[in-house]
C-alpha cells in the first residue's frame, strides 16, 4: 500500500479520530503518547514503507515492525483493524473482558511482534532480528518505534552500539521524539540533547523530520529504507504528545492525563 | 577404563561446535566470555558467533531476536550475570514472549554456587535457582558432571522454549561413567535406602555421595538422588520413590530457605500429602567475603561434608525419636 500525501493525511486524521474514540470508551489506554506517533505508523503502514500481510502476520516475507513504545501505540488498534489484521468491531471492546486489545498492547494482538509493555526492550530484540535476517541472507527490513523517554533505559544503548558495530543497515529506529515522559519534559529529567548528534556519534545515519507531517515522514522512511550503506539508521520524528487535543498537547503531565469525555465528543464533532 | 573428568562447558561447547557444522540454524552468542573450545566455534563459524561485549541485557534481547528469526540460540556468560544482570530481559523477551511465539534460547551460565572460589560474592551464584525456577516456560537444568552436562545438548537442540543451564566452573569428578542419566525423568537414583534420602543438585551431589558413605558406615540406610532437571522432573515417579523414606534431605549450593530447591520440596511434600519429614541444606546466612578453598567456604556456610554429615546425622536420629 502506497498512498498519496493527501490520502495519508486523511488516513492520519481518521486514525486520530478512532484513537480518541477508543480512549473515550477505554480511558485506561494512554492517549497522549498514542497521539504523537500516529503519522509515524500511518506512514509505515500506508505509505509503502513496510511489507506486510494481514492474512499472515508472521509471514517470513514481511518486514518486521517492533513497537517498543507499547503504551503509546493505541493508534495501532484502528490501523491494524483497518488493514484487516482483525475485525473493526474489536475496537469497541478494548480493555473489556475477552478482548485481546488491552490498555498496553501484547503480542497476542495480530500484527504485534514482541512484548511492549515494559519499555526499553524493543531496540535490542529488533537488533537481534536484524542480525538474524542478515545471517540468513534475507533482504527484509526491521523497523522499531521507540519513544525518546524510553531511551533512558540503558539496554537500548547496548543495542545501539552493537548495531553499528555489526553494520546492521537493515535496522531502522524511529524515535517518537515528543520530549515528555511520565513526570515531565525529558529535557528536565535526563536530557538527550540532540538525539541526532548522539546517535550519529554512535555510528548511525540519522534523519530528522516533523513527525506530524505524514508526507515528510513517509519520504524520510522510504529514503532510509533504500539506503543500505553499512550503517543502522534512525529517524528522529519531532512530535507533540497529545497532538491535537487542547490541554493535553505538549502538557508535561499529559501521559497521565485523561481528557473529559465531553471534550473528546466535542473534538470528534468539530473535526469530522 | 575410567573417564577423564572435563569441564562441563567444554563438553557442551564441543557438542555445539559439532552440531553447528551440520545445522546452519544454530547461533552462539557470548557476553565476552570464552573457553578454549569456544575458540573453535569462533574460528569455524564466524557468521554464527557473536560477542555482544560485557552487555548481558543485550545478550538476552539479541538472543530473543535471533530466536524469533528461527535460530536455535546458545547464549553464554558467567552464571550470576546471565541470570541477574538481565533478569527483566529474561522475563519479558524469553519467558513471557515464548508464551506466544515459539523460540529456542538456551542460557549457559558458568559459575554455579561457589565454583568461582576466590572471586567473591559478585561472581559466586547462590540465588539463580530461586530466580530462574520462578519463571513460567523456563526449564532449569543443573548437571553434576560433564557427562550429564554434555547430554543436555540434545534436549536443548530438540526442545523449544527458554532454558537455563547451571554449570559448575570447576572440573568435577565423573559421576555417570556408564552413560548419561535419562533426561526425560529429570532425576537419577544413585542408591536406594530405607532411612533417609539425600536429594542433591549440581556440585552438591558430590557432597551427598561423600556424606552418604559416612552415614552408611555408621549403619544408616541412605538413598541418593541427583535432581538435574529442577523444573520438569517426573513428579509422580519421584513421589513414589520418596514415599518409602521417613526423611528426605535437600542439598543445594544456594541460599537456604530462600525459594530454591528446598522450597520446591517443602511445597512438593505439602501438595502431595507426603508424611515424610524434610531437612534443607543450603547456604546459611548472607554474603561473605572470607577466602579459602571451596570445601572451607562450604563448611563456613553449612554445606561442607562435615557440616552436612553432622546435620543429617542429627536429622536421622530425630526420625526415630
Amino acid at each position: 500500500m502506497n498512498m498519496s500525501p493527501i490520502d495519508l493525511r486523511e488516513k492520519a486524521h481518521w486514525v486520530w479520530r478512532e484513537t480518541l474514540a477508543v480512549h473515550r470508551r477505554a480511558p485506561e489506554t494512554r492517549l497522549a503518547s498514542s497521539l504523537s506517533s500516529i503519522e509515524i505508523f500511518v506512514a509505515l503502514y500506508y505509505g509503502g514503507v513496510l511489507r506486510f500481510d494481514p492474512t499472515q502476520p508472521l509471514a517470513e516475507h514481511r518486514d518486521r515492525c517492533v513497537i517498543s513504545k507499547g503504551h503509546g501505540s493505541i493508534c495501532m488498534y484502528p490501523i491494524l483493524a483497518d488493514l484487516g489484521y482483525f475485525p473493526l468491531d474489536e475496537l469497541k471492546r478494548v480493555c473489556q473482558t475477552g478482548s485481546f486489545l488491552g490498555g498496553i498492547p501484547d503480542p497476542v494482538i495480530p500484527g504485534y511482534e514482541t512484548v511492549n509493555g515494559s519499555l526499553g526492550h524493543g531496540v535490542g530484540v529488533a537488533t537481534g532480528m536484524a542480525l538474524g535476517l542478515k545471517c540468513k541472507g534475507s533482504d527484509r527490513s526491521v523497523f522499531v518505534v521507540s519513544g525518546d523517554g524510553e531511551l533512558h533505559e540503558g539496554a537500548n544503548w547496548e543495542a545501539i552500539m552493537f548495531a553499528s558495530q555489526h553494520k546492521l543497515d537493515n535496522l531502522h529506529l524511529i524515535i517518537d521524539d515528543n520530549r515528555i515522559s511520565m513526570l515531565g519534559y525529558t529535557d528536565d529529567i535526563v536530557s538527550h540533547g540532540s538525539l541526532s548528534a548522539r546517535l550519529s556519534a554512535f555510528g548511525w545515519d540519522c534523519l530528522e523530520v516533523d513527525g506530524h507531517d505524514v508526507a515528510a515522514v513517509q519520504a524520510a522512511l522510504l529514503k532510509m529504507k533504500k539506503n543500505r550503506a553499512g550503517k543502522p539508521k534512525a529517524l528522529i520524528a519531532r512530535t507533540l504528545k497529545g497532538h491535537g487535543v487542547p490541554g493535553l498537547e505538549n502538557a508535561p503531565l499529559s501521559h497521565i492525563m485523561n481528557p473529559k469525555p465531553e471534550l473528546i465528543d466535542s473534538l470528534l464533532e468539530q473535526n469530522p | 577404563m575410567s573417564i577423564k573428568p572435563l569441564a562441563m562447558r567444554d563438553v557442551l561447547l564441543d557438542r555445539i561446535w559439532r552440531a553447528m557444522a551440520e545445522d546452519a540454524k544454530i547461533y552462539f552468542v557470548s557476553a565476552d566470555f570464552g573457553s578454549p573450545v569456544l575458540d573453535k566455534i569462533r574460528a569455524d563459524f564466524p557468521d554464527r558467533f557473536v560477542n555482544v561485549g560485557i552487555a548481558e541485557q543485550n545478550l538476552i534481547n539479541i538472543s530473543a531476536g535471533l530466536a524469533l528469526e528461527g535460530y536455535t540460540v546458545f547464549a553464554y556468560a558467567i552464571a550470576p550475570f546471565i541470570t541477574m544482570r538481565c533478569y527483566e530481559q529474561i522475563r519479558v523477551s524469553l519467558a513471557l514472549l515464548s508464551e506466544v511465539r515459539p523460540m529456542n534460547v538456551n542460557l549457559i551460565g558458568v559459575g554455579a554456587g561457589y565454583s568461582y572460589v576466590v572471586s567473591g560474592p559478585t561472581h559466586q551464584c547462590y540465588e539463580d535457582l530461586t530466580l530462574m525456577r520462578a519463571l513460567p516456560n523456563f526449564r532449569v537444568l543443573s548437571p553434576s558432571d560433564h557427562i550429564s552436562a554434555g547430554a543436555l545438548f540434545d534436549r536443548c537442540a530438540s526442545t523449544k522454549g527458554p532454558k537455563y543451564l547451571r554449570f559448575d566452573a570447576q572440573v568435577l569428578p565423573v559421576i555417570y561413567e556408564n552413560g548419561a542419566p535419562d533426561l526425560d525423568v529429570g532425576f537419577h537414583i544413585h542408591s536406594t535406602g530405607k532411612d533417609v534420602c539425600l536429594i542433591a543438585t549440581g556440585y552438591m551431589l558430590h557432597t551427598a555421595l561423600n556424606v552418604a558413605a559416612n552415614l552408611t558406615a555408621a549403619g544408616h540406610s541412605v538413598g541418593i538422588i541427583d535432581l538435574f532437571d529442577i523444573s520438569n522432573f517426573a513428579a509422580d515417579q519421584l513421589q513414589a520413590v520418596l514415599s518409602s523414606y521417613a526423611g528426605i534431605v535437600t542439598l543445594e549450593e544456594g541460599f537456604r530457605g530462600r525459594g530454591g530447591v528446598d522450597s520446591m520440596f517443602f511445597e512438593f511434600i505439602a501438595r502431595r500429602g507426603l508424611s515424610t519429614r524434610m531437612l534443607n541444606i543450603g547456604v546459611e546466612g548472607g554474603y561473605r567475603f572470607e577466602l579459602g578453598s571451596r570445601e572451607e567456604l562450604h563448611e563456613q556456610v553449612g554445606i561442607g561434608p562435615q557440616s552436612v554429615l553432622s546435620s543429617v546425622t542429627t536429622f536421622v536420629q530425630s526420625l526415630s525419636d
